[in-house]
């Protein structure tokens, strides 16, 4: 069992209203203090059973800059998973020696699973195609800082909407605060039916549009950008007539409210044009660096750390 | 003995269960989920019998046999509708429907070959999301992996 204050925190749907601001409070936080002493003397075990370099140095980063000492593995061969050791067996032995587990799995469902069976709290860096939970808090914490607020948006999801984990997960955290959604994808890869219910349910106001036009960009406060992927098409052919139809390019961006910004959960192939990249709009950059405080706030929140008065 | 030719359908029973008000495209999920075949017991099923309120139905006797509660509510995955009979000296003693828990712990096997209950050693886990009715499935999710599924489309362990 976790120690009281202490919980595990996999998935963003099983979040709170409450607890999704608490994480945001946080995140604003350590942006004014990245460095401090907070978890000195605890033991942080990140175990990347799948390699993600860009989430592991993000997670060991945030450790870091919190005075917090790092132990794990970066892929499962190095890892006695690779001789047939099973996760239970890895978790319970790993809790003996970390106050606290970052795991990635390439298993849907693993991260919930150690939960129940790790004695410390597990923070969810990916499983499989299920949840990523770190990720959804960065966009969210991005979303807020250059909006101002997280109520009344118009959100356009653009791209892979079919297999984009990150896009259910934001979709499912921003029915707390009335968004409206616009969904522009190509029949392949629109957003699944689920997803949809999920909208109607909570009263989600939503459009789906096979055109990424000027008109859903100009009633934009954010665009969300993904990467369409080849090998999510049967018919090559197919990915080649819509590759270029959801590519965001400098021009696109002219009758855009001054207020717009673009994310990306990186890494990006040529979704969005270079000339973005310098355009006032550009955040795609600037939200993974929210990742840090984003996960200094997670690794606290579920340490149960309180902050200093401020 | 009883006559009526409606009647003659179907064996009646001195003691035992039946489990009506079953439709007819979940009878043989139902008969799997009692594990009829290895009973030493007279078993009488019906299928596609005409019903007013299904359409079509199936239903189940069996001779001096009386279930577990769990495993009769394992049939409400399929059929969240079904009635069971408990007949004893050929009365009606108890009549009820079959209840679907909330969850349902290690009796559905995930569809999703990604899903960690597939890859350890572990019990599985399904919340009911749906709760289904006579023209509706009953829909269950995965407390792992987040899949859904159908309850006519459940595998069980």
């Amino acid at each position: 069992m976790s120690s009281t204050g202490a919980h595990s925190f996999v998935s963003i749907a099983q979040a709170s209203k409450e607890q999704i601001e608490e994480l945001l409070k946080r995140s604003a936080y350590f942006e004014q203090h990245p460095n401090s002493e907070l978890l000195k003397g605890r033991v942080v075990a990140t175990l990347f059973f799948e390699p993600s370099t860009r989430t592991r140095l993000s997670f060991e980063t945030a450790v870091n800059r919190l005075g917090g000492r790092v132990i794990g593995f970066s892929d499962a061969s190095t890892s006695s998973t690779s001789k047939g050791e099973t996760l239970n067996d890895t978790i319970r032995m790993v809790a003996n020696y970390a106050d606290l587990i970052v795991m990635r799995h390439y298993l849907e469902g693993a991260a919930q699973w150690a939960s129940e069976v790790s004695s410390v709290p597990v923070v969810n860096a990916g499983d499989g195609a299920n949840q990523h939970p770190s990720q959804t808090m960065l966009d969210l914490y991005s979303i807020l800082k250059t909006q101002g607020r997280l109520e009344d948006l118009t959100i356009t999801m653009v791209g892979d909407l079919k297999y984009g984990r990150t896009v259910h997960s934001l979709l499912q955290a921003m029915k707390h605060f009335r968004p409206r959604f616009r969904f522009v994808a190509s029949h392949e890869l629109a957003m699944p039916e689920e997803y949809l219910r999920f909208c109607r349910e909570n009263g989600i106001e939503y459009e789906e549009h096979l055109e990424f036009s000027p008109e859903v960009i100009a009633e934009s406060d954010i665009i969300y950008m993904t990467r369409v992927q080849r090998e999510r098409f049967a018919d090559p052919l197919e990915y080649e007539k819509v590759k270029d139809l959801y590519t965001l390019r400098k021009s696109m961006l002219e009758g855009a409210k001054p207020n717009l910004k673009i994310l990306h959960p990186l890494p990006r192939v040529n979704e969005i044009d270079r000339d973005v990249d310098e355009c006032p709009e550009a955040y795609y950059f600037e939200q993974a660096r929210n990742g840090l405080f984003a996960r200094q706030a997670i690794i606290t929140d579920a340490l149960g750390i309180e902050l200093p008065e401020q | 003995m009883n006559t009526d030719k409606k009647e003659l359908a179907v064996a009646a029973l001195r003691d035992g269960t039946v489990i009506d008000h079953i439709p007819s495209a979940a009878l043989f999920n139902a008969v799997r989920f009692l594990d009829l075949e290895k009973l030493p017991k007279a078993v009488t099923i019906g299928y596609n019998l005409a019903s007013k309120k299904l359409g079509r139905k199936g239903i189940i006797k069996v001779a001096d046999t009386f279930f577990d509660d769990a495993v009769l509510n394992r049939i409400a995955i399929v059929a969240p509708n079904a009635v069971v009979n408990t007949i004893r000296d050929f009365e009606v003693v108890d009549k009820k429907r079959v209840q679907l828990p909330d969850s349902l712990i290690d009796i559905v096997r995930c569809n999703n070959p990604k899903c960690i209950t597939n890859n350890e050693p572990m019990r599985t886990r399904f919340d009911v999301v749906e709760r289904g009715d006579d023209t509706h499935d009953v829909k269950l999710r995965c407390h792992y992996c987040n899949h859904t599924v159908d309850g006519l489309d459940a595998h069980f362990k």
